[in-house]
C-alpha cells in the first residue's frame, strides 16, 4: 500500500486544474492516475479551436489547451500514474489501480473524483433496424480521424446537433465527406450558437430539428437511414418518414457522467445530473470525496471546468490540512425552469461568495433568475434569452448567507 | 484429404456436435458461412437452460431437453464456461393462466422434470420482491438456469479445434457433390472440402443445405426475436428467470438476469420472410418494453445498453428433426433446432453421435482427447497477487482497454490468438466483452482497432465489424 | 444585395438581415452594436480559423493537431485544408511551430507537441 495526500482519478482539464489548485494550496503529496499515455484527456481530440476564452482571454484549440495545465503539474513535480487505470474506490479511500507494472494500492487522505464522461451509445437510443459498421458515437469518430489519420465515411448523417455533432459535421465535411443531415429531436438545438453557424451554415449543411433516426438499414457496412420528424410529444409521424442514404451514422445523443467508481464508494447519484450530489466546496457526502468537471455534471466549456476543479482542488487541500470539517448543510434547490442547480448544498461553516451554476428546462426569451431563502431574495439576473446549452452562473454573496436556516431555492420567470 | 466428418454451420448445435466427435478418432471439419462462429441463432437467443416442462411429452424435444440439462452443466464446467442454477418461475396472471401452470406441472412431472414446485404470488414474491403484484401463481423450476450461449459455442468449438477439429470461416456452402460415398462441398469462393459424413446444422438455412442433396423432406420457419439487454445497475432486480404463461400471443416476454450480471428482455416472435432478418423494429422492441414491465416491476429502460433480434428456426410439426436423409446415405440432419436446443445442445451431440454409431461409424476413443478449456475471464478472476505475477510475465495484462468491463490488453490479443481465432470486433467483443458494456465500444474501439491490426498483421482499413464487407473505416486521411 | 446570418457575438444570437449596396453593409436586427459590426464584418469579409490535422512522416498512424496562425477567408478554407491534406512534418513537433509557411496569408502552426 502507498500512501499520498491527494489522489486526483483522472488527468483531463479537471484533473490537472483540481491537482495544480491542491498543490498551489499547500499541499505537496498530490498524484494525478490517469488512463491515458498523455495528460489532456479528452481535449487531445478535440482540435478545433474556441477554449480558453473565458479562462486565458483567446481561442485555443484543444490540445494546446491541455499543455498549458500539463506544463503545470510538470513544474510543479505532480507526480503522475500514466496509463493507469482505477477499478476500484473504497469509503475509505483505498484506490485500487492496474497499470504494466501491476495492481496498485493507494490510501488517500482526499479523492478527487474527475473521471470526465462518456457519450450515450445507440444502443440507449433504442433505434430500430439491422447493426451494421459504420455507427459511431462522434467521440470515438472524432479519436480515429484527429488522433489517428483515418477517415471513418464517406456520406454522413449526424444525430444529435449537440456540440460535437456539430464541430463533426465540419470536421468530415472539411475531410472531404459529404454531411447529408444534422438530425435533432428536439425543436432546437443543444449546441452554440457559433457552432451552428461556423459549422453548419458555413458548409450548408442542413439542420432538421424535432427529426429523428427510426431505423437502420444496411446488413455489413451502413447503407442508409430512415429519419421522420416527431411531434411535441417525441411521436414520430408516420407519413413524414424518409430514407437517406449513407455509409456512416455518427451519434451525439449525450453524454453521461462515468459515475461507476463514484458508485462503488458508496456515494448516490443525483438523477438529473447523473453526478454526485456536493457541497460549494465540490465535496460529496462521503468525507474527504471531491468531484469535478464532467464526472460531476456536463459542462458546455472547458473554461467552466477548470474553475470547478480548483475549487475541488483547493478544498481538498484545506479537508487535508484539517481547515474543512463540520458545519451545518442545507439544500439548494432548482425550481421553476431550473433543470439543476449545483452545487445542491451549501455548508454554512466558514462560507465564501459562491457561484451557482444552473441550466434552464427549455429555450427561453427575457427571463428573471432568482435565488432566494424563503422569502428572501439573494440574488437576481435578469437574461434576454436563455438556453439549456449555455450554462448559467448567479454569484451569491457571502454576507447573504448569514442568517439562514432553511433552504435555498433557484427559479425562473419569464418577464 | 478427406474428413470423416463434415459438419455445415458452427452454432451451437454445429460447434457441440464438433467437440462430440473428437472424443474419437475421427477427422473433424466445420464449415462456416460467416467470419466468426456462433453467428446465428446462436448469438442471439435468451441463454436459458429450460427444465424441461414445456415440450409435449414423447418427443425428441422432451427427451433432449430433460437429459440435456445435467449434460449441459458438466459441459459448462469443463469448458469453463458461466453457468447458473437461477431457477424460473413461470407466472400466471388469471384463473385461466393457473389451469395453464396447473398443466405445465403436470407434463413436467410427465417428461421427467425434477425440482418443480408451485407458489402463490406472495409465496414468489417473498423470494423475488420485484415481482409484479398481479401475478397470483408461479411453477417454480429450480433445475432451470443460465449460461451465455456465444460464449458456450466459442468455447465448444474452440475445445474441438484443440482437440484437432478444423474450422473454416466464410465458407458459404453453394453446392454438395455426392461421390459414390463421399461427399464433396464447394464453397461459394470455389473452396472444397470432402468428407464420409455430412452433418447438417446450419440453423436458418439447414433446409436449403439439405436441398443441396435434393433433400425437401422440411422447410424451415423463421422466426424473429427482439432483445433488449440492460445495464449491470438492472441486474439485481431479479435472480429467478421469470417467463409468463405462454398465451395466444405467443410464448411471451421473459425478463431475466444474465451470468454477467445484465438484464435481459425479450423476445418478441414475428415471422420473417428470410434468416437473414435480423432487424430490430420499433414496434418490437415496444412490445418487449410493455410486456416485461408486466411481470417485473421497476425496470427502468433509461438503462437498456443495447437492443438486438435473433431468428430462431422451428419446422411446423414442431419437433426437432435429427435423423439421416432420406435423400442421402450418411447424410444427418440436425434440425429445426428452436427452443429447447439450448438446454438440449449436449444431449443433441450425443444422440447425433449415436445415429453415426447405429450406421456403422467406426468410433475409437481419442485417449489424447481434454475436454477442458482454459477459462477465457481467468484474469478478471484472480487474486490481486496472482494478477500481479500475470502482469510482470506479459504487461499486456496491465493494461486496460475497455475500462466499462475492465478487460486488458493481454486479454484481448489472447482471444485472438486462441481457437477460435477472433478476426473482427464482434469476435473480440463475444470472447472478451471487450466493447460489450454501457460505452459499447465507444472508448476501447479505436484501441482493439489497433490491437487486431498488429495481431493480425492486417491494415486498420481491412478491419471489420463483423466479416466481408462491414469495415470499420474507409482510409486514411 | 440581402442576407440573412444569425450573430454569434452571444447566446441570444440574433437573426441579422444585412443589406449590401455600393460596398457598405447595412445591418437590421441587431439589439447591441457588436452585433452590428459582427454583421458587417461577416458581409464584407468574413474569416475563419481552420483547425485540422498534419501527418507525420516518422511515426506510424500519429497526427499532429494544426491551426491557421491567423484567420484566413472563408472561400479558402476548402483551399488551406488541400495544402494540409497533402503534407507532412517530421517529429518532433512543438506547440507554436511553423508546419507550413504563408498558405493564403496564414502559416500552419502545431497545437501539439509530438516528441
Amino acid at each position: 500500500m502507498i500512501n499520498h495526500d491527494i489522489v486526483v482519478v483522472g488527468g483531463g482539464p479537471a484533473g490537472m486544474a483540481a491537482a495544480i489548485a491542491a498543490y498551489d494550496n499547500g499541499v505537496r503529496d498530490v498524484v494525478i492516475l490517469d488512463r491515458e499515455k498523455n495528460l489532456g484527456g479528452i481535449l487531445q481530440q478535440c482540435i478545433h479551436n474556441g477554449f480558453g476564452l473565458h479562462k486565458f482571454g483567446e481561442e485555443l484549440t484543444g490540445p494546446e489547451y491541455a499543455n498549458i495545465y500539463s506544463k503545470k503539474v510538470a513544474e510543479r513535480g505532480i507526480e503522475v500514474y500514466n496509463e493507469t487505470t482505477v477499478t476500484d474506490i473504497s469509503k475509505e479511500k483505498i484506490i485500487t489501480a492496474t497499470n504494466s507494472n501491476g495492481i496498485l494500492k493507494i490510501k488517500a487522505k482526499a479523492v478527487i473524483l474527475a473521471m470526465g464522461c462518456r457519450e450515450r451509445s445507440r444502443g440507449a437510443l433504442n433505434i430500430a433496424g439491422t447493426r451494421p459498421a459504420g455507427i459511431y458515437s462522434a467521440g470515438t469518430a472524432q479519436k480515429l480521424i484527429n488522433c489517428e489519420g483515418y477517415s471513418v465515411g464517406e456520406r454522413v448523417v449526424i444525430l444529435g446537433s449537440g456540440d460535437i455533432g456539430l464541430i463533426m459535421a465540419r470536421r468530415m465535411t472539411l475531410e472531404g465527406a459529404k454531411v447529408e443531415a444534422v438530425c435533432e429531436l428536439m425543436s432546437y438545438s443543444g449546441g452554440l450558437t457559433r457552432n451552428i453557424v461556423q459549422c453548419l451554415n458555413d458548409f450548408n449543411i442542413p439542420l432538421y430539428l424535432s427529426t429523428t433516426v427510426v431505423e437502420i438499414h444496411g446488413e455489413e457496412r451502413l447503407e442508409g437511414v430512415t429519419v421522420a420528424k416527431v411531434d411535441s410529444k417525441n411521436q414520430i409521424l408516420e407519413d413524414t418518414k424518409r430514407y437517406i442514404p449513407c455509409d456512416t451514422l455518427l451519434l451525439s445523443v449525450g453524454l453521461i457522467p462515468e459515475n461507476e467508481l463514484t458508485r462503488s464508494i458508496g456515494i448516490e447519484l443525483n438523477n438529473i445530473t447523473n453526478g454526485a450530489e456536493v457541497n460549494q466546496n465540490r465535496q460529496s457526502n462521503i468525507d474527504g470525496v471531491f468531484a469535478c468537471g464532467n464526472v460531476l455534471h456536463v459542462h458546455d466549456l472547458v473554461d467552466y471546468v477548470s474553475d470547478e476543479s480548483e475549487i475541488a482542488g483547493k478544498s481538498a487541500a484545506k479537508y487535508v490540512n484539517g481547515q474543512l470539517s463540520g458545519g451545518k448543510e442545507i439544500d439548494v434547490k432548482a425550481e421553476n425552469g431550473i433543470r439543476y442547480v449545483l452545487p445542491q448544498k451549501i455548508n454554512l461553516e466558514n462560507t465564501e461568495d459562491i457561484a451557482l451554476l444552473m441550466r434552464v428546462d427549455k429555450p427561453y426569451d427575457r427571463v428573471q433568475i432568482t435565488v432566494k431563502a424563503g422569502e428572501v431574495i439573494l440574488a437576481n439576473v435578469k437574461r434576454i434569452r436563455a438556453v439549456p446549452g449555455e450554462m448559467e452562473k448567479i454569484i451569491i454573496k457571502k454576507e447573504g448567507l448569514v442568517n439562514i436556516c432553511d433552504s435555498i431555492t433557484v427559479g425562473l420567470e419569464e418577464i | 484429404m478427406i474428413y470423416d466428418v463434415v459438419i455445415a454451420g458452427a452454432g451451437v448445435i454445429g460447434s457441440m456436435i464438433a467437440r462430440e466427435l473428437t472424443k474419437y478418432e475421427l477427422t473433424v471439419c466445420v464449415l462456416e458461412k460467416e467470419n466468426d462462429v456462433s453467428c446465428g441463432a446462436s448469438k442471439a437467443n435468451s441463454g436459458i437452460i429450460h427444465g424441461g416442462f414445456d415440450p409435449e411429452p414423447d418427443t425428441l424435444k422432451a427427451k433432449l431437453n430433460v437429459e440435456g440439462v445435467e449434460k449441459l452443466f458438466d459441459a459448462a464446467k469443463q469448458l469453463n464456461v458461466s453457468i447458473i442454477r437461477n431457477g424460473s418461475f413461470v407466472c400466471a396472471f388469471s384463473e385461466d393462466e393457473e389451469e395453464h401452470i396447473k398443466a405445465l406441472y403436470e407434463r413436467g412431472i410427465k417428461n421427467g422434470v425434477k425440482g418443480m414446485e408451485i407458489l402463490n404470488g406472495e409465496q414468489a414474491r417473498k423470494i423475488e420482491p420485484n415481482l409484479s403484484k398481479n401475478i397470483t401463481l408461479v411453477l417454480s423450476v429450480s433445475t432451470a438456469g443460465i449460461i451465455c450461449p456465444y460464449e458456450l459455442t466459442i468455447a465448444a468449438i474452440g475445445n474441438a479445434m484443440d482437440n484437432g477439429a478444423v474450422l473454416k470461416t466464410n465458407f458459404e456452402i453453394n453446392k454438395i457433390r455426392i461421390i459414390k460415398d463421399l461427399f464433396s462441398v464447394y464453397s461459394n469462393d470455389g473452396d472444397n472440402v470432402k468428407a464420409k459424413y455430412f452433418i447438417n446444422c446450419a440453423g436458418t438455412y439447414s433446409d436449403k443445405i439439405a436441398g443441396l442433396i435434393g433433400d425437401n423432406s422440411f422447410e424451415i420457419i423463421c422466426r424473429a426475436g427482439e432483445y433488449m439487454l440492460l445495464d449491470k445497475c438492472e441486474g439485481g432486480l431479479i435472480s429467478h428467470t421469470v417467463f409468463q404463461v405462454p398465451s395466444k400471443e405467443g410464448k411471451g416476454i421473459l425478463v431475466t438476469p444474465t451470468v454477467d450480471g445484465n438484464l435481459l428482455v425479450g423476445p418478441t416472435a414475428s415471422l420473417v420472410e428470410t434468416p437473414d432478418n435480423k432487424e430490430t423494429t420499433a414496434l418490437g422492441l415496444e412490445k418487449v418494453r410493455n410486456l416485461a414491465g408486466r411481470s417485473v416491476e421497476n425496470i427502468n429502460f433509461r438503462n437498456v445498453i443495447t437492443s438486438f433480434a435473433g431468428v430462431r428456426s422451428s419446422e411446423k410439426n414442431g419437433d426437432f428433426i435429427i435423423e439421416e436423409s432420406k435423400a442421402g446415405n450418411n447424410f444427418f440432419n440436425v434440425a429445426a433446432i428452436d427452443s429447447p436446443g439450448l438446454s438440449s445442445c449436449v444431449a443433441i451431440a450425443e444422440y447425433t453421435v449415436s445415429l453415426l454409431r447405429r450406421k456403422g461409424m467406426c468410433l475409437v476413443s481419442n485417449k489424447n482427447w481434454n475436454g477442458n478449456r482454459e477459462d477465457p475471464h481467468k484474469f478478471k478472476k484472480l487474486s490481486d497477487d496472482e494478477k500481479n505475477k500475470f502482469i510482470s510475465k506479459n504487461s499486456d495484462y496491465g493494461k486496460i482497454i475497455c475500462r466499462c468491463e475492465n478487460i486488458t490488453e493481454g486479454e484481448i490479443r489472447a482471444a485472438i490468438k486462441r481457437n477460435p481465432p477472433a478476426k473482427d470486433l464482434d469476435g473480440v467483443k463475444r470472447r472478451t466483452r471487450s466493447g460489450m458494456g454501457r460505452c459499447q465500444g465507444g472508448f476501447c474501439g479505436p484501441a482493439v482497432m489497433r490491437i487486431i491490426s498488429e495481431e493480425m498483421g492486417i491494415p486498420m482499413s481491412e478491419i471489420t465489424k463483423k466479416g466481408n464487407k462491414s469495415k470499420m473505416i474507409s482510409g486514411r486521411l | 444585395m440581402e442576407r440573412n446570418i444569425t450573430c454569434i457575438i452571444c447566446p441570444r444570437g440574433c437573426p441579422l438581415i444585412c443589406e449590401i449596396k455600393c460596398g457598405k453593409v447595412y445591418v437590421w436586427g441587431n439589439t447591441c452594436p457588436k452585433g452590428e459590426q459582427y454583421g458587417k464584418d461577416e458581409c464584407l469579409s468574413p474569416m475563419r480559423s481552420v483547425t485540422s490535422v498534419l501527418r507525420i512522416s516518422n511515426r506510424d498512424d500519429t497526427m499532429v493537431s494544426v491551426k491557421t496562425s491567423v484567420p484566413v477567408s472563408k472561400y479558402r478554407i476548402f483551399d488551406v485544408m488541400q495544402k494540409i491534406r497533402f503534407g507532412e512534418v517530421a517529429a518532433p513537433v512543438k506547440i507554436g511551430d511553423v508546419l507550413i509557411k504563408d498558405v493564403f496569408g496564414a502559416d500552419i502552426i502545431a497545437t501539439k507537441e509530438i516528441n
